[in-house]
């Protein structure tokens, strides 16, 4: 695999990054990445690798997060914040089309898919699987969603490996991280333990290695390979929670009845965070509106929220009128019948509903509990 | 046993409707209504299929078709006020347009009834959807065994497709058993629901392959009484109805545990759903 570039690692200094992030920008991407807003890493536009969230890292624990000062200047020394790539490629809110009255007639317009080539800055290995889980569900089967289609199959992924594990993270349990191992463009690992503050990177497309081509880089010594597993190592053993996942599907088809799900039912608050915050839930609804004079409608989507009572109501009432059903269909459906449906789970272990739950509802926890474990017979490895 | 269609090329932009013209309205009940839409081309779909109908500015419902699927020119749709886009869609008038996606779904096995007894069993609004199997064994009748159609509502007035009713009840190897749930003195039918007229069909449960549309509990009641009567259930079929948005398997209202009600359904075969069914609020 040492053939040039092709396979082989390269390093970047972080002045190497900044010029790798002008090469993206040169080639018609839209740059996004994480920035530091309203105290919390969300995603937003990046001009500069000065708007990332330098020096900063942050503490999460169910229904606590918190930003805090690093000793150093690493740039993605941070585990992931409340939003998710898919506010990009599945959009919070989308018009979906236009409908006009003419006469008798009345025509309709579908909202064409936007061109935005976006290039995604520090997608992590969970992300990354989170992307893959969302591409079988909007565009595995007969209908693809063209607006998704249409961003997905033009966005650049620049992925990076996690320098360190998050106190809700459980991405190891899942399979999911925390190495990015496909799907990706270029893929950093920063270190910053050498003395000198570097990237070590991968390209994983002939896009990634015509970008990594336009970069100033050196050769990545063996040193640098090895400091970059070792990191990669170090965040896996360090995972903030654990989750046996082998057997879900079972264990919970089998427990639909546990008396576990009436006990979260009391603390639940069904109020949808879980399901936002989630880079694979994907359920939407739509919103019809129209002008005052009745000549112009609109079609919207929108996210939607399996906690929420509108989402199952038919003629007579909703199926899911309890707290209980819905925790359940969520966390079912997440863990278990996802795999029927999609051949995965839906989870990636990235910890975001347990961070984002006002209540702190851990879903590693609850787990355990149906599976009937001593919750403190299985501490985090 | 389901059975689709050819599949042909999904649509570039599977969320847009085709506004398309109402050709006929009819009146069933009070709150029952049928209207034909005549789409541009045929639109083939299979008995048990279901298209979303968008009523102009107000919203979108997925609607079976109950119409004849040998004559694909016509889409006819049977539906009951209850919502605010029904109640919209009650109000057009011939030549006014409807919003049109489909069909969807997977329909009722009626290849491979064929050679079996054929229940169908329906409650209120239900028999719109079993209405195309209807036509289906009355154009290919010598291919199946006995036919039985057993269907409930409320009260008399409630009855729909009232003309066709008389003309099937006249029809010779055609068992028809309509009973209701409240009645005044001029109703001479059977009162009451619909699972204790199975004894008065004749049918051979080893044999039969049953199709059932209605209200969730009738459905599992139904169900129900056909296993005691002898019926496999994988030869029980029943439709489901759940929340849809967008009817291709993107939105995600329609779960039914690991099913999509709108692409691995409507109609499912009992022993996929029954464990599901045991369940409340699932």
């Amino acid at each position: 695999m040492a053939d040039q570039i092709d396979g082989a690692m390269a390093t970047l200094t972080v002045e190497g990054l900044e010029k790798l992030l002008q090469a993206i920008q040169a080639r018609g991407y839209r740059a996004v990445g994480p920035t530091l807003e309203n105290q919390a890493i969300v995603y937003d536009d990046v001009e500069s690798i000065n708007d990332l969230p330098r020096g900063w890292t942050d503490e999460q624990d169910g229904g606590r997060y918190r930003l805090l000062r690093r000793g150093d200047d690493a740039l993605f020394g941070y585990s992931v914040g409340p939003q998710s790539w898919k506010k990009y490629l599945h959009a919070p809110k989308l018009r979906l089309w236009t409908a006009e009255r003419h006469g008798d007639d009345i025509s309709v317009a579908p909202e064409p898919p936007t061109g935005d080539r976006l290039a995604f800055i520090g997608v992590r290995a969970c992300e990354m699987r989170a992307i893959e889980i969302q591409d079988r569900v909007l565009l595995g089967d007969l209908y693809a969603d063209p607006h998704y289609q249409a961003l997905r199959a033009r966005a650049l992924i620049v992925a990076v490996n996690c320098g360190q594990a998050g106190g809700v993270c459980f991405c190891a349990s899942m399979q999911a991280g925390p190495r990015v191992t496909e799907g990706f463009d270029l893929a950093l690992t920063e270190l910053l333990d050498g003395g000198e503050h570097v990237f070590l990177v991968e390209a994983g497309s002939d896009e990634g290695r015509a970008l990594l081509a336009l970069t100033p880089h050196r050769a990545a010594s063996d040193d640098e390979i090895r400091a970059a597993a070792a990191v990669i190592e170090r965040t896996a053993s360090s995972m903030g929670r654990e989750m046996r996942s082998d057997d879900l599907n079972e264990l919970l088809t089998n427990n639909l009845e546990h008396p576990r799900w009436d006990e979260v039912a009391t603390r639940c608050l069904t109020c949808a965070n879980c399901t936002l915050v989630c880079p694979t839930c994907f359920c939407t609804s739509v919103e019809d509106v129209s002008d005052l004079a009745g000549e112009r409608a609109e079609r919207w989507r929108r996210w939607d929220s399996c906690f929420t009572m509108d989402f199952s109501y038919i003629h007579g009432g909703s199926v899911r009128a309890s707290a209980k059903s819905r925790y359940r269909q969520w966390m079912t459906h997440k863990l278990a019948t996802w795999i029927d449906q999609f051949g995965s789970s839906g989870c990636v272990g990235c910890g975001r509903c347990i961070t984002w739950c006002p209540v702190g509802i851990d879903i590693t926890e609850e787990v355990r509990a149906i599976r009937g474990c001593d919750a403190s017979a299985e501490e985090p490895r | 046993m389901p059975q689709t269609l050819e599949a042909c090329a999904p649509p570039l932009h599977p969320m847009a409707p085709r506004m398309t013209p109402v050709t006929r309205f009819i009146r069933e009940s009070q709150d029952v209504f049928t209207f034909d839409l005549a789409p541009e081309g045929a639109t083939p779909f299979a008995p048990g299929q279901f298209n979303m109908l968008y009523a102009f500015g107000v919203g979108e419902i997925p609607i079976s078709i109950s119409g004849d699927s040998q004559a694909p020119e016509r889409l006819t749709h049977t539906i009951r006020a209850v919502g605010p886009v029904s109640a919209a869609l009650g109000k057009l008038q011939t030549g006014d347009r409807v919003g049109l996606r489909g069909p969807f779904g997977v329909g009722w096995p009626v290849e491979a009834a064929k050679g079996f007894d054929v229940l169908l069993i329906a409650g209120g609004i239900g028999l719109a959807p079993l209405r195309p199997v209807i036509y289906w064994l009355l154009r290919h009748r010598a291919a199946y065994g006995r036919v039985g159609v057993l269907y409930g509502a409320r009260t008399p007035d409630d009855l729909i497709f009232r003309s066709e009713l008389e003309e099937w009840r006249r029809t010779p190897d055609f068992q028809l058993r309509v009973a209701v749930e409240r009645a005044g003195p001029e109703w001479t039918g059977d009162v009451g629901y619909v699972t204790p007229l199975l004894s008065k069909l004749r049918f051979d449960p080893a044999d039969t392959v049953s199709m059932i549309c209605g209200p969730e509990v009738m459905i599992r009641a139904t169900a129900l009484t056909l296993e005691d009567a002898g019926v496999a259930d994988s030869r029980i079929f029943v439709s489901m109805e759940r929340n849809m948005k967008c009817a291709i398997g993107h939105c995600g209202h329609c779960q039914f545990g690991p099913l999509f009600i709108c692409k691995d359904g409507p109609v499912h075969s009992y022993d996929h759903v029954r464990n599901l069914l045991a369940y409340r609020e699932l």
